[in-house]
């Protein structure tokens, strides 16, 4: 009975996490259809723009998770010097902002970039980035950083007593992967790809500059048309809807695909393993090798740039960064605090319902859930005190998906694997988060915030019609871009890369010291 | 008594306060407020008079005035453009300037009595002469150039000047606007979200040419020293862009809403706009213009639009469009 009252006790915040977040997306899409009074109905040019945002999504996530697998196991097996700072950057161009990626990528797969000119030069023909395969190409660019990260993490998750058990029995690397990394992955992938396809789902930026034209409209620019070319709300919160309702479909899908893996507690032993000798050693090392050209050089050639000038940056372009960093750190604390909360009550319940509400941030559009806000509040103060601590809010809660995708399994394997001994020797509150859960999740929680830290950074503000006259330093980004400064644009484009990178470091680094 | 003391102590420290100025609230576009743009001059001009603060607010203007209706804080609304000028109009909420607009430097008329202009400039393709030798010199010559010639647009359902050249092939090829497009769809190399993005790209090597305004060279000239942008002029005309100023009916400040309205044609405000917009001033006589403006080609024919014709256009040219660019 009093065990009873204290699950009950204890599943509150969970609860009232999901809840808010649920009443926060639905609210704000019912506020904007309520300003419309109504939804109004769809063209044929919005449903071409839901067939191509579901297609380019699946191959997007797809194609994401199919080539993270070779990355992860080379990088799960392998061990080499530098190996850390080399998995720490893989992750960067997740973080990226679009704005910098964009850049990036044209730098080397433009039409007068490094890749084109080689072509050139040797007199091959030369490739296109700007159409459907730029949208992909740009996709995986952002999600095999995510990919590689979370099915890294999978292969950490079996414990290395199963593979010295593997080596002992003198399995072939054929067993391993049929006891050992299948069921991992059968377990990990589903939730990999739905996490990128829903990140595709709400592309904007790049599948308008990279798509080459309207055949690539997504559904989140068609959202942003009904707002600013029409101003109808009412479409505007009809196209939201069929997003979520994506969302949705998309989430039971990969909930009845995944199974999970059930490989039991191990002891933290540091593995020790050489991996398979032999041809794999080639294969890994050009995995590995691929992964980091592909995603390091775009990022190399943003930095080249930019750098020569950044000393010569205005003074406020500092304050904006400052400022910046700032509300990044707040909206990672929130983040990391709901996201705890969240996975644990996932983990102690096994809700459905909460670990959906998590998801939903993902893919609710910004544009509708700024709009929304702004209808809800009106009145209520003035909008520009209000500019600031929205926007820190909005950042942290649009981050919670990403950190919950890798806390959420680490905190239903903590349940199986510690719950018990701990629920045993009465274990609870505070003692139980300071001595069990933040020792064992350490790992993702640094990870979940630094990825909040980072995406706050980057992110231009959702909120355009919440006015404000602090400037964060992406506004500063595209202030100077539309005043011609584009070469003080490309210095504070790297500026923001290399914030956004230290703040991640910072988080992740901690995370896995601790 | 202490906390009689506090309050006190509080209120004298709130600067709005303690000036005890009346306050303009102008909602303006995010460029305009940046250190680089017209808004830091533009403050510091009329409150040098006024006795009054001058504050900017900035966003996304008309959705949001939109939205608020008559409860909007604005007194002034600053850089819409003329195509929302239209639901702007319908909504209501602003009143008449008060200005003379007959002898304007604009090339065409202007007599609305609502909306006032305080810049102006047209569409045009820019290229750089030492990575594009020979520049079409008509539309058609650009519609009929080989594919490797490489254009960045905007897009119109996003973009201003995207739709600015909606209507420019509207208003040049009419009904063969659909047949114009298939010539042209080929050479976009690709459609941005906005004209920042697409001039990156064209400063970057990217592309030959890129959408963007007659006034563009002007910046390269004076900021940088570079004479190689130019703008390849049309003999079949250019789209003309304005940017507009108004006060709404509902002010709280009807005095200084007007004062500032007065103040938008006289050169003192004039003055500002050629080097800080890097557009052509609305009312300024040419010897008063910066010298780099002067020297700027000139199209022989400015295009453009009534309201309600643009307005009428807009779905059925963005439905040509989309159908060109799918094919």
């Amino acid at each position: 009975m009093a065990a009873g009252i204290f699950a009950i006790r204890r599943d509150w915040g969970g609860g009232a996490v999901a809840a808010a977040l649920a009443a926060l997306i639905l609210g704000t899409l019912a506020a904007v259809a309520w300003q419309a009074r109504g939804l109004s109905g769809l063209g044929p040019w919005d449903w071409r723009a839901v067939w191509f945002t579901l297609w380019q999504a699946m191959l997007s996530a797809s194609l994401s998770a199919l080539l993270a697998i070779p990355v992860a196991r080379a990088l799960a097996r392998r061990r080499f010097p530098g190996r850390a700072l080399l998995v720490t950057l893989l992750g960067a161009p997740f973080i990226l902002p679009v704005i910098v990626a964009i850049m990036g990528l044209i730098s080397v797969f433009g039409r007068n970039g490094v890749l084109n000119d080689a072509f050139r030069a040797f007199g091959l023909p030369e490739i296109t980035i700007y159409g459907w395969q730029g949208v992909i190409l740009a996709h995986v660019f952002f999600n095999l950083p995510l990919s590689v990260r979370l099915i890294l993490q999978g292969w950490q998750s079996i414990p290395s007593e199963r593979f010295r058990l593997a080596a002992s029995l003198d399995f072939a690397p054929a067993d391993i992967a049929r006891h050992l990394e299948r069921p991992m992955l059968r377990a990990v992938l589903p939730g990999v790809w739905l996490a990128v396809f829903l990140v595709c789902l709400t592309s904007f930026a790049v599948a308008l500059t990279l798509g080459g034209g309207p055949r690539a409209t997504t559904v989140e620019l068609a959202i942003y048309q009904a707002f600013r070319f029409d101003f109808d709300l009412g479409r505007a919160a009809m196209l939201g809807l069929i997003q979520i309702a994506l969302c949705l479909a998309a989430m039971s899908l990969a909930r009845w695909i995944a199974i999970p893996a059930a490989f039991g507690a191990g002891l933290d032993q540091p593995d020790q393993l050489t991996g398979p000798r032999g041809w794999r050693r080639i294969t890994d090392t050009l995995a590995i090798t691929l992964a980091a050209v592909f995603l390091l050089w775009p990022m190399l050639a943003v930095t080249m740039r930019g750098l020569p000038r950044i000393p010569a940056l205005p003074a406020d372009v500092w304050d904006a960064a400052l400022r910046s960093v700032v509300m990044a750190l707040i909206s990672a604390a929130l983040a990391i605090t709901l996201s705890l909360v969240l996975a644990l009550s996932v983990a102690r319940s096994k809700s459905r319902l909460i670990e959906a509400a998590g998801m939903l941030p993902l893919v609710a559009s910004p544009l509708v859930l700024g709009t929304g806000l702004f209808i809800l509040l009106r009145g209520t103060l003035a909008p520009q005190s209000l500019a600031l601590p929205v926007t820190i809010a909005i950042n942290a809660i649009m981050a919670l998906p990403f950190g919950l995708r890798a806390l959420i399994p680490a905190a239903r394997d903590l349940r199986a694997d510690y719950g018990r001994l701990a629920d045993s020797l009465d274990m609870q509150g505070l003692a139980r988060l300071r001595l069990l859960t933040l020792p064992r999740l350490a790992r993702p929680i640094g990870f979940a915030g630094g990825l909040a830290a980072a995406l706050a950074m980057g992110d231009l503000g959702v909120i355009t019609l919440f006015p404000s006259d602090q400037p964060t330093l992406p506004l500063k980004l595209y202030q100077l871009m539309n005043s011609y400064r584009m070469a003080d644009a490309s210095a504070c484009a790297v500026l923001l890369m290399a914030i956004s990178f230290a703040l991640f470091w910072l988080f992740d680094r901690g995370g896995r010291l601790a | 008594m202490r906390l009689q003391a506090l309050t006190l102590a509080l209120l004298a420290a709130s600067p709005g306060l303690a000036e005890d100025k009346p306050v303009l609230t102008v909602y303006a576009g995010d460029y305009v407020t940046s250190e680089w743009g017209p808004g830091p001059k533009i403050e510091e001009g009329f409150e040098a008079f006024c006795n009054c603060d001058l504050k900017f607010v900035t966003g996304d203007v008309l959705p949001r005035i939109l939205m608020e209706g008559e409860g909007t804080e604005a007194d002034i609304v600053f850089g819409l453009n003329t195509d929302v000028t239209a639901r702007a109009r319908a909504s209501g909420l602003f009143a008449p300037h008060g200005q003379d607009t007959s002898d304007m430097s604009l090339p065409i008329e202007w007599t609305d009595e609502i909306f006032l202009p305080y810049n102006w400039g047209e569409t045009a393709f820019i290229y750089d002469e030492t990575r594009l030798e020979n520049p079409p010199a008509s539309f058609a010559e650009l519609l009929d150039a080989p594919d490797d010639l490489k254009i960045v647009i905007q897009d119109p359902r996003a973009s201003i000047s995207g739709l600015a050249l909606l209507l420019w092939v509207k208003e040049v090829y009419g009904d063969q606007a659909p047949e114009a497009w298939a010539k042209l769809a080929p050479k976009v190399l690709t459609v941005t979200k906005g004209w920042s993005e697409s001039y990156g790209m064209f400063t970057d090597g990217e592309a030959d040419m890129v959408l963007s305004y007659t006034t563009s060279p002007a910046y390269h000239i004076a900021a940088e020293e570079d004479l190689t942008k130019k703008a390849a002029i049309f003999p079949e005309g250019h789209y003309f862009m304005t940017e507009l100023a108004a006060q709404l009916r509902t002010t709280d400040q009807p005095e200084l809403a007007q004062a500032f309205m007065d103040w938008i044609l006289t050169p003192d405000f004039q003055k500002v706009i050629p080097l800080a917009n890097w557009s052509m001033p609305a009312k300024l006589p040419q010897a008063d213009w910066p010298q780099v403006m002067r020297d700027l080609p000139r199209p022989e024919k400015t295009l453009f639009y009534t309201e309600d014709e643009a307005e009428a256009l807009r779905q059925p040219a963005l439905d040509e469009w989309l159908r060109a660019f799918s094919q």
